[in-house]
């Protein structure tokens, strides 16, 4: 018997709206040494599963209508709430998607670490402060956390996301737990940063003998990892498998969708056309913060951009690629002009922009929009896709009371959505249709350049597809320029014509996509290229031991 | 899809559609509308005049001549709570709706703007916070005499500050979010950014702090009132009404009781208003 049975669980959830099947008649098991993994999009339940098995759902509006989890024989859907603690503290962990909001900021790394062990619900796994002490300073150090000693009493802001992730994962383990609840763990982290966690994940798991639930959207990111494949969809299981059985030879189609939406290859037909002017030309442009109020007080200066050059060809898509905190996008918001710039010159299409004030930004603003990356907040809660549509056709004149309508037709119909859903607000789209509700309006003013910041990060895998292809239809169909900035490579190298890789505020490497990815000259390019994860699980298990 | 679906309705339009469903929130506007009616028709309507006072008759219990009695003069309470009432609503919503006005611009281009200009804005709402309130009413009177329109001024200078404050720190969060840097690379101005999409999604709070500062403005009218600084008898206020009707309490309850219930009924209507409001002002809640 494996060590997690769960038999036809039922999650439904009682909403104003009537019954939503959260979780539809859900069987799997997972056994110790063992790693499942449970993906599908958002909204298929995955998460939903495993957080009714440790009663994490809010009850009501959720409520379990049937099946059974056994853990080691005990059902953990009947157990008393003392059990439950004790399942939840000694036996099962969680580790939660971000690491900026799972950790309580005013409580030091250390003393939440030890939590667990000094306030354990069961007395005879008590340990004492010393010794949870030295347990915990054992652990960090496991986890890869450099002079765990002094960082004990650090504070979560003092760490990086990467290293949150590592502390949770810490905290996750420190009473050993047998079973390991892994939630999108490296959804919210840098390409680099996920490759040294999923690895850090398997080596933990081998050397503690425990079994791993990995929830993720991306199949991708689990190929390394999985021994056997949940695929999940609308609270139902698609299909169920071996790694390798779902990669090679699924049979679902569910299953093929997903894989097919990862992004892979090079883009069809890149751009190549060399024009005499470029579109955009910046010349040493610097962008510095000020760290935390006066300079003076604290003398921290961010240079955020620090010395950056580049021109944008008409037509083109240049994919701009670095890790968090490279400055990639305050590059993006300089050239707009939204980031107040220190020194350096843009211009568009041979006109200075660095210089002008508000007013005489009026009307170059129509012609350069921006793509933001969070879809819940780029757009105003209180205004209808009408209205939000409208605003930019009305300011700058482009419309009148009598052609409103048909142009914002038009619009609804470039960006794929149904004329109907005009007099909606955003909170009743999904992720991908808010995107598309903000593609139209940057598209609205008819720019001539979108400078589109990280367009698909906090979307799924398959709708990240779908927007994508929606960019690269409009940059053809409207001859647009876009500058794509982005943590994901493979995204990157899917949608454009050349690419430039950007570190600690300079432009280190750039090219045609394809020769840079075949022959990246800096040492820092091939660190990234190596650590995108390769959806095809053979070749990815090599690739993970090899780091 | 007809051609309403096609116009679009504004925030304005759905709001009054979410409004007119919820019953508690239509009772309070009737119970208001009603209440600003009868003020406005009272000098008509009234059945005695305000200061018609009968000597003989002193204070007596609710009768058919005098449905709410009278009070030691023999004036007829419900001729007073009528009158009454015209000065508490107009102080109620002048000073208020004067407090809105200032504190929510102060607060959103304090917030918007930020740097030097909101160190400044926001001192001297700190300064005027320090001013003793008592004498800068005082100061006012002195200087200006006494009249009605100076207690609206007076009221309305203190009350904008904390709606400046809630305002500001609304608007401070707000401007980070992605859709106002959007709006402002669509080009629009820094006045229409603030008017559309700053200002809409602070009405939050600030309808909740408004239901709160109207019937605080009342109370604060009779408390300078009481202290000779408002209205002065035999013109009246609920408040001072209330305050008259707590001194004879014992022997003359109704006098207490009847202007209590009066500016507790709007009270609550007040409430049931303003929390219908804030629900059918924001689009996440759902319609029906």
């Amino acid at each position: 018997m494996a060590l997690l049975e769960v038999e036809g669980l039922k999650v439904y959830f009682h909403t104003r709206n009537g019954v939503v099947k959260a979780v539809d008649n859900v069987s799997f098991s997972v056994d110790s040494g063992e790693t499942l993994a449970i993906v599908g999009e958002s909204g298929s339940g995955k998460s939903v599963t495993c957080y009714s098995l440790l009663d994490l759902l809010p009850q009501p509006p959720a409520k379990i209508e049937g099946g059974s989890a056994l853990f080691d024989g005990e059902d953990l859907l009947q157990c008393d709430r003392s059990s439950m603690r004790h399942y939840r503290a000694n036996e099962i962990a969680v580790i939660f998607q971000d690491p900026m909001t799972s950790l309580n900021p005013f409580i030091s790394i250390g003393e939440q670490l030890i939590e667990p062990l000094i306030y354990n619900p069961d007395s005879d796994r008590r340990k004492s402060r010393e010794d949870a002490r030295a347990r915990a300073i054992k652990l960090l150090d496991e986890v890869g956390i450099i002079d765990p000693q002094s960082r004990f009493d650090s504070y979560p802001h003092e760490f990086s996301g990467g290293m949150r992730q590592r502390v949770m994962i810490a905290m996750a383990l420190i009473n050993e737990p047998r079973l390991l609840i892994c939630d999108e763990p490296t959804t919210a982290l840098d390409v680099t940063i996920q490759a040294q966690i999923l690895e850090l994940i398997k080596k933990l798991q081998q050397s503690h003998d425990i079994a791993v639930i990995f929830i993720s959207h991306d199949l991708g990111v689990v190929a390394g990892i999985a021994d056997k494949i949940l695929v999940m969809c609308e609270g139902t299981i698609r299909e169920t498998g071996d790694t390798d059985t779902i990669f090679y030879n699924s049979k679902n189609d569910y299953t093929k969708k997903l894989l097919a939406a990862i992004p892979e290859g090079a883009k069809i037909s890149p751009n190549s056309k060399k024009q005499d002017r470029p579109l955009v030309e910046v010349t040493d442009l610097k962008t510095y913060f000020r760290h935390g109020g006066k300079a003076t007080q604290h003398g921290g200066i961010i240079k955020a951009v620090d010395g950056v050059s580049l021109e944008i060809q008409r037509g083109e898509i240049l994919g701009l690629v670095g890790e968090s905190g490279s400055g990639k996008s305050t590059l993006g918001r300089s050239i707009l002009q939204l980031a107040p710039t220190t020194a350096g010159l843009v211009n568009f299409d041979g006109q200075p922009l660095t210089g002008l004030n508000a007013k005489q930004m009026v009307p170059w603003r129509r012609k350069m929009q921006m793509i933001f990356q969070d879809p819940y907040a780029s757009l105003n809660p209180r205004m209808t896709v009408y209205q939000t549509l409208a605003e930019p056709l009305l300011y700058h004149g482009l419309a009148n009371s009598k052609t409103i309508e048909q142009q914002i037709r038009q619009l609804m119909d470039d960006v794929g959505l149904a004329h109907g859903q005009m007099r909606k607000y955003p909170h009743e789209f999904s992720g991908g249709q808010r995107q598309r509700i903000a593609i139209g309006r940057a598209i609205a003013t008819k720019p001539e350049l979108i400078i589109a910041d990280e367009p698909v990060s906090a979307l799924d895998v398959t709708i990240q597809a779908q927007i994508l292809d929606l960019i690269l239809n409009l940059v053809e169909r409207h001859n647009l320029t876009m500058l794509f900035i982005s943590h994901d490579l493979s995204v990157v190298r899917c949608i454009s014509d050349r690419v430039m890789v950007m570190n600690k505020g300079v432009i280190i490497e750039q090219g045609n996509t394809e020769a840079l990815w075949k022959n990246p000259q800096q040492a820092y390019t091939q660190q990234l290229l190596k650590a995108i994860p390769i959806a095809d699980p053979k070749l990815e298990r090599s690739r993970l031991s090899g780091l | 899809m007809t051609t309403v679906e096609q116009q679009g309705t504004s925030l304005w339009q759905d709001a009054w559609i979410k409004l007119s469903k919820n019953y508690l929130a239509l009772f309070g506007l009737v119970i208001i509308g009603l209440l600003c009616v009868l003020s406005v028709l009272t000098p008509w309507i009234a059945p005695y005049g305000y200061e018609e006072q009968n000597l003989l008759l002193g204070a007596t219990s609710p009768s058919s001549e005098h449905w709410l009695g009278t009070d030691v003069f023999g004036r007829d309470m419900l001729t007073r709570i009528m009158y009454g009432g015209r000065v508490s609503l107009t102080v109620g919503f002048i000073a208020t709706a004067v407090a809105l006005l200032i504190g929510v611009l102060w607060g959103a281009v304090a917030g918007y703007v930020g740097g030097r200009l909101d160190a400044m804005m926001m001192r001297i709402v700190d300064i005027m916070y320090a001013l003793p309130f008592m004498i800068f009413i005082v100061l006012l009177m002195v200087v200006f005499g006494r009249n009605i329109l100076l207690l609206f001024i007076a009221i309305g200078a203190v009350e904008w500050l904390t709606m400046a404050r809630i305002v500001r720190g609304q608007v401070m969060s707000l401007r980070k979010q992605e859709f106002v840097e959007a709006a402002h690379s669509l080009g629009l101005s820094q006045w229409t950014i603030i008017r559309r999409h700053i200002i809409p999604n602070t009405l939050g709070p600030v309808i909740v702090y408004t239901t709160l500062t109207i019937p605080s403005v009342m109370l604060l009218e009779a408390f300078l009132s009481f202290l000779g600084l408002g209205i002065q008898p035999p013109q009246s206020s609920w408040g001072l009404l209330i305050n008259y009707g707590v001194e004879t309490m014992e022997e003359y309850p109704w006098l207490l009781i009847f202007p209590g219930v009066t500016l507790s009924l709007t009270l609550f209507a007040l409430n049931f208003l303003g929390d219908g409001l804030r629900d059918a002002l924001d689009p996440r809640v759902s319609k029906d």
